[in-house]
């Protein structure tokens, strides 16, 4: 074997010797030069793999008019340009107002969801920043839904929204919050909205604890000490001292919730099945719906192309604007 | 990385590439000859019961011919996404079960293997199937895309105990008389009939019948949609109204996709239930067979102009073969098995269907009150829902555009015709783009 017979001596002749005489300096920057670029090859490769050439058969699937027809050899389909863009953004006809209303959808559900997510995850690193009595255990408590099988929770979840015989409205009845003998659905009607809401929060808000927990070691404590003596109260240190220390994570973390989130399938999926009530009706569900159930994967590819614009776009506006600012601070 | 150290990665590399290449070599010469993958649907009241029931099965077949059969069992919910990966990526089982109404729609992927005189030939002649369930398995005037393995169709089922507490000695034969009976039936705790309210395809294959009893098609003759005409939207109100006006149904009913429907009947929660072959699903959820009886599906009291005396679709379940199988001969011996006299007389009464060979019919294990009014209505009033390419997307649509309909109406929304008509519209215009 080649490992075990390789000769002693011949070993490090691209190394630098420590004994031998100094490199010429060409070389060493010629080295530097490259090997950057030689170590990134190994990604760039994967990265075209997984992403770039995927992405391109999508864009070019978007041009074709492929359906139960043609699927089984898709490079047959007839090739229709730009007819599916058409399609997606003719939103005088039914597929392009549902396609509309479910971006609306997402965009509310998005805000909502990230902002709550946010929110919560702010207030317990906060809380758990000091040591105490059972704070490992509250921060192990806390990350549990980020540890579960995405699947899994949201089925048990579907089992608690069950209408008769579902924990959440056993658990509103006993508190006298609901009517006993009617009470609301859950996973149909105007409160599947509600119910998706709380499941993606649930799943989320444990992410945004764990980067801002990471965050928040990163403050100097004398920071803290100093705006005591100065007199500053909790709100006061939190607007002045912790949230401007987060903005690094804060830019990152927020971006990356937004991204999940609006391209969420498994929740609404796991939660409603393949065909969500209307108020909650996903956009990445939207896109299944014309692409799987309906049989039109030309039309879907059309739809997610136009969906990765607009994130392409959101996301450098995004990051424009907060390198911009944190350039001013 | 030491000269060395990449010499160890290099040589580790190639030693795994050949290896891995040397299995993958070896399997495909020698076993998938001898091997065939069979996707089976869930028939049983549970995936666990399908594979206790058909494992005995697939070991006859390897004992009989040598070939052993992978079996899995399928959900309902999973398998049309399923067979569509396996035709698209050319990759997947050799064997697959398809629920029949979707044969012209998996036929126009061109991904099965069509079943020609010469194919019928070699499973045992076109002769053996019933011709209602072999006009289910394609396109009409093309070789079936599939041979048909069970047969179903949608009967009444009723708690007899109920009705005789109730004074009512007879199942209702009409709609009318239906509502009546369950607005009796419907107390406290209690219910007339039970629906699975979120459930596509059980709504949309009611859609069918009770659009057929009212005059209405779903395709025209050229295959193009007809989804609002008034006769299709009478008959969706009329379904959906047994909950939003006549009030025999649980509103809870408008979340139901996971079969609860038959277990409120098992547990006596409704007096009700329309289903296909639910006897031995009953059973397994404890309800002894002399609790229930059965009765063919109800027909309109006065029938409106053009409605036909159609009251299921032919129900049933296909096995078919993919295309991309190594082992053609093989996959074809398996159907051949699986439709055989003693095989269907074996499956069909393990799962209450029928068979779908002539021979089996007369199989002693057929003549049960259930199998009797379910071959009955096979024999004279079913009709095989539109087979056009379209009809997985007819289920689909159809199917969760009353899923809205139930929802409002559990939400306490009246349901107008305006409504019904604007969502099948919908529905119809997503078919077109």
């Amino acid at each position: 074997m080649a490992t075990t017979t390789a000769p002693g001596p011949v070993r490090p002749a691209g190394r630098p010797a420590q004994d031998g005489p100094p490199r010429p300096r060409g070389r060493r920057t010629v080295r530097r030069t490259y090997l950057p670029y030689l170590l990134l090859v190994p990604a760039a490769l994967l990265e075209l793999g997984i992403h770039v050439v995927p992405m391109l058969v999508g864009v070019w699937m978007s041009l074709l008019e492929l359906t139960q027809f043609h699927i089984r050899d898709w490079s047959t389909a007839p090739f229709t340009g730009f007819e599916n863009y058409r399609v997606t953004f003719d939103f005088g006809s039914a597929t392009g107002k549902d396609l509309l209303h479910s971006f609306w959808v997402t965009a509310l559900y998005t805000t909502l969801s990230v902002g709550f997510s946010w929110m919560l995850g702010l207030a317990a690193a906060v809380f758990l920043q000091r040591p105490f009595k059972g704070r490992a255990l509250l921060r192990t408590l806390f990350l549990t839904p980020y540890a579960l099988p995405v699947y899994t929770a949201v089925i048990t979840w579907t089992f608690m929204f069950q209408r008769d015989t579902g924990l959440v409205n056993h658990a509103l009845d006993q508190l006298g919050l609901i009517d006993g003998a009617n009470p609301p659905f859950w996973l149909i009607g105007e409160n599947s909205f509600v119910a998706l809401l709380i499941v993606s929060v649930w799943k989320s808000w444990p992410f945004a604890f764990l980067c801002l927990m990471a965050g928040l070691q990163n403050v100097p404590p004398e920071l803290y000490e100093a705006s005591a003596i100065d007199g500053a109260n909790f709100w006061r240190r939190l607007r002045d001292v912790t949230l401007p220390m987060l903005r690094p994570v804060n830019q990152v973390l927020l971006l990356v919730l937004f991204l999940w989130t609006f391209n969420d399938f498994n929740t609404p999926y796991v939660l409603f099945g393949g065909s969500a009530p209307r108020q909650a009706d996903l956009i990445s569900i939207h896109i299944y719906q014309s692409s799987f159930v309906t049989w039109n994967f030309g039309l879907g590819s059309a739809m997610s192309v136009a969906l990765l614009l607009f994130l392409l776009v959101v996301t450098a506006v995004y990051l424009l604007v907060t390198n911009r600012r944190r350039e001013h601070a | 990385m030491s000269r060395r150290h990449l010499a160890m990665a290099v040589a580790a590399l190639l030693t795994t590439a050949s290896l891995a290449a040397c299995g993958d070599s070896g399997g495909s010469s020698e076993g998938a000859a001898k091997t065939l993958t069979y996707w089976a649907s869930n028939q049983g009241a549970s995936i666990e019961f399908d594979k206790q029931t058909l494992q005995p099965e697939l070991d006859k077949f390897e004992q009989q011919t040598g070939i052993k059969v992978n079996l899995e069992v399928v959900p309902w919910s999973d398998l049309l996404n399923r067979l569509l990966a396996a035709a698209t990526s050319g990759k997947g089982p050799d064997v697959v079960n398809i629920g029949n109404t979707w044969s012209a729609s998996l036929q126009a992927t061109n991904a099965l293997i069509p079943f020609d005189d010469a194919t019928l030939g070699e499973v045992g002649g076109k002769d053996r199937f019933v011709p209602a369930a072999l006009a289910a398995a394609g396109a009409p005037g093309k070789p079936p895309a599939a041979v048909p393995l069970y047969s179903l169709a949608y009967a009444l089922y009723y708690n007899k105990k109920m009705f005789t507490d109730a004074g009512i000695t007879t199942p209702p034969a009409t709609w009318e008389e239906l509502v009546e009976t369950g607005k009796k039936l419907t107390k406290s705790g209690q219910w007339g009939l039970a629906v699975e309210g979120a459930n596509p395809s059980e709504n949309s294959h009611h859609a069918f019948t009770f659009g057929q009893q009212w005059g209405g098609e779903w395709f025209d003759s050229a295959g193009k949609p007809t989804f609002d005409t008034p006769q299709n939207v009478a008959a969706v109100k009329r379904y959906i109204d047994l909950m939003a006006v006549d009030k025999i149904v649980n509103p809870s009913n408008a979340e139901y996709a996971q079969n609860q429907s038959v277990a409120d009947f098992a547990n006596r929660k409704a007096a009700m239930l329309l289903w296909q072959a639910a006897g031995s699903n009953l059973k397994a959820q404890g309800m002894s067979p002399d609790e229930w009886g059965i009765a063919p599906v109800p027909f309109p009291a006065t029938p409106p102009p053009g409605g036909k005396k159609v009251n299921s679709m032919v129900a049933g379940i296909n096995i078919a073969v993919f295309k991309h199988t190594e082992n053609r001969e093989g996959a074809l011996q398996f159907v051949k098995f699986m439709t055989s006299d003693a095989e269907q007389v074996i499956l069909n009464k393990t799962y209450g269907s029928l068979p779908s060979v002539k021979p089996a019919s007369a199989d002693p294990a057929f003549q049960a009150p259930e199998q009797k009014v379910l071959g009955e209505v096979l024999g004279s009033t079913a009709a095989p829902l539109p087979q056009v390419p379209e009809e997985s997307q007819f289920e689909t649509l159809v199917g969760t555009a009353m899923k809205e309909l139930f929802a409002d109406a559990a939400g306490g929304k009246a349901v107008t015709e305006a409504q019904v008509k604007e969502k099948l519209g919908v529905a119809q215009q997503k078919m077109g783009s």
